[in-house]
């Protein structure tokens, strides 16, 4: 009697411990699936890259002459172009992304905020490429007529604003990219800002703290994480950007101090010389800029999140 | 997809022909156009052949050709030697039609046409020359106002045949730019900005006062852009149009090698146009399938007649009467 009555639930019991194993075994095959790709596509990098590797070895870092000709390559102008430009937009978008959170978040009546948010979404659902016009017929003539003077003649002192006002070059691309990303800080910045529980605004409030005091020392810090993801999104997208910034750029593999100077990222070269590109070393090179642009994501995003850490030891309360 | 060659099938059906005959070609992005339009007319004349064509790039077109992924290729320079040792079905260059290379400025308030020299070219391409008010600019162009301004030098970023002819033609005129840079479909720029494509080119001369581009006529005879002549090899100053780059190729036409690959820049005649050039499509000698070896010889054979009158429609130039016939005789090369 006593076993009979067990078995039905004892077999439930199976069946739901099956169930739990698929999902589980389901959910593995999923993220291991991510890596799957992730090792697929450093192995297509390498493979692909393998003429460019042999025959220049590791000065293919360093040297900074780029010429199909004479098939001498070297990856550093590029470089310098990636990180410089994705550095210089974040460091134009962040501050303006994350104030625009805020105002949306914590100032703004609701109805406006729902209405900008969504305006913002839309923002950042344009495609690249039309960025990329609006830079060419908005930005640079403005760059050439305006900022450009306007910068050589304040600024003109420092060796970062030197050179004629061409309005393409390192800049206008960090603009472009500054807009593009713009959209990614302020929607991401603000979902976490909205997560921060009223409660933590009340108590701050409720100590004496102004409004100020309690949206900079308490919601900031508490929402920080969201914050800094949104700020990794943005970089992403400055870093792999292509379209746009081949618009603006300037195109030209060498390194200049000055901003107003053209310069080149390793997406731009990638998609402007893929289609020609003949000889084996050739193509070679150019796959070994996507191998090294997945390492340089790599670096920059460990060295943001090391910052992040060493930010947080001293930060206040972690959420 | 399905509903498409559902269609299709009904289309076949109804008119009563066998099931289409499919050819795939891949290359250059210059000629395109024309290609289509060939393409299309002969579809239209042969409603059982569909010849589908992308333009990838001509580096992309030699690549396919030697991976064996398309019934043909197209370029707009002849293979190297080094290319064609890789191939394992070797393959014919068939000139299709010609193209030119033109010079396009902006100077504001300079009204009158800019000419150029091929030193004055090489010197500003180089950075040698970089003022416009420059003693050799001002020595081809008396009564033009130059300014006193820097030269901003524009050229494309991206890969192309369109840089081929215009650093083929360099290396011709200019010793210097010949061990210096070379011609090649992208080369190391000693100055300027890259703009992407001929409207990468073509954006930023028009919104930047005093720069110096290249474009293909083609291109800025659509979009009205200023384009200045040029000095050829017998000293006349030559401005590109159809007549002027077909007297190009007429010009080299009576020196060309038995495969077709000749460049046609700077060459000989009082009124050829020295940056021209010819484009290509790469068939391979040995076709497996019967019936694709008759549809390729048939088209060749229409588009060396028909379709060179099609040609002038879309502002490119159809080929000299000379490479017509010698053209003609290497289609019985295919088998």
């Amino acid at each position: 009697m006593a076993t009979l009555a067990a078995t039905p639930a004892r077999a439930a019991k199976t069946a739901s411990q099956t169930g739990d194993l698929i999902a589980r075994l389901l959910a593995l095959g999923f993220a291991a699936l991510v890596l799957l790709i992730a090792v697929i596509l450093v192995f297509a990098l390498w493979n692909g890259s393998a003429p460019s590797r042999h025959s220049l070895g590791w000065s293919f870092l360093f040297s900074k002459n780029w010429d199909p000709v004479t098939e001498k390559f070297g990856a550093l102008p590029f470089i310098y172009g990636t990180a410089m430009t994705s550095l210089l937009a974040l460091l134009i978008s962040v501050p303006l992304g994350v104030g625009a959170a805020v105002f949306l978040s914590e100032l703004a009546p609701p109805r406006l905020s729902n209405a900008l948010t969504f305006l913002i979404e839309l923002l950042a659902a344009i495609p690249s490429v039309i960025y990329g016009l609006l830079a060419i017929f908005t930005l640079v003539p403005l760059m050439r007529r305006y900022i450009e003077p306007f910068l050589k003649g304040t600024l003109g002192f420092l060796p970062f604003f030197q050179g004629p006002a061409l309005g393409v070059g390192v800049l206008t691309a960090s603009m472009i990219l500054a807009i593009m990303t713009f959209p990614f800080i302020i929607s991401v910045s603000r979902e976490a800002l909205l997560a921060v529980p009223r409660d933590q605004r009340e108590a701050a409030l409720s100590l004496g703290a102004t409004k100020w005091e309690s949206t900079w020392d308490v919601v900031i810090p508490y929402a920080r994480l969201g914050i800094f993801g949104s700020i990794f999104l943005g970089l992403a997208r400055a870093l792999g950007e292509t379209m746009a910034v081949t618009m603006v750029i300037g195109n030209d593999p060498s390194i200049h101090a000055s901003l107003l100077q053209p310069g080149y990222s390793i997406a731009a070269i990638i998609a402007n010389e893929f289609t020609e590109a003949t000889g084996a070393v050739y193509l070679g090179a150019l796959v070994e800029l996507g191998l090294v642009l997945f390492c340089l994501t790599i670096v920059i995003n460990a060295v943001a999140r090391l910052l992040i850490i060493a930010t947080t030891r001293k930060g206040s309360g972690r959420p | 997809m399905k509903q498409l060659s559902l269609a299709l099938a009904a289309v076949a059906a109804f008119a009563g022909v066998a099931p289409a005959q499919q050819l795939t070609g891949a290359g250059a992005t210059f000629p395109a156009v024309i290609y289509q339009k060939w393409f299309d007319e002969y579809h239209k004349l042969h409603p059982g052949i569909q010849i589908n064509y992308q333009s990838l790039g001509s580096g992309a077109g030699i690549q396919q050709l030697t991976a064996g992924t398309v019934d043909f290729g197209a370029s707009d320079m002849p293979m190297t030697d080094e290319q064609i040792s890789k191939l394992k079905v070797k393959a014919l260059h068939f000139p299709t039609v010609l193209g030119a290379v033109v010079p396009t400025y902006n100077l504001p308030g300079v009204t009158q046409e800019i000419k150029f020299t091929p030193e004055t070219l090489a010197g500003i391409f180089l950075g040698a020359i970089d003022k416009w008010n420059d003693k050799r600019l001002q020595a081809d162009n008396p009564g033009a106002k130059l300014p006193n301004d820097n030269i901003i030098v524009v050229h494309r970023s991206d890969g192309s045949g369109t840089s081929f002819v215009w650093t083929d033609y360099l290396s011709k005129i200019s010793p210097e730019w010949k061990s210096k840079v070379g011609a090649s479909t992208s080369v190391s720029w000693p100055t300027g900005l890259g703009g992407k494509g001929n409207e990468g080119v073509a954006g930023t001369v028009k919104q930047t006062p005093n720069s110096i581009g290249y474009v293909e006529l083609i291109y800025a005879v659509q979009n009205k852009m200023p384009y200045g002549p040029v000095k050829n090899s017998s000293g006349a100053f030559v401005k590109a149009d159809l007549a002027s780059v077909s007297e190009a190729a007429a010009g080299a036409a009576r020196n060309m090698p038995a495969d077709f690959r000749v460049s046609i820049t700077n060459a000989p005649g009082k009124g050829a146009y020295p940056i021209s050039s010819f484009t290509w499509l790469l068939v391979p000698t040995q076709i497996a399938d019967a019936n694709k070896d008759k549809v390729i010889k048939d088209f060749l054979q229409w588009m060396l007649t028909d379709g060179q009158k099609i040609s002038p429609t879309l502002d490119f130039a159809p080929l000299p009467k000379e490479v017509v016939a010698n053209e003609t005789k290497q289609i019985a090369q295919i088998q």
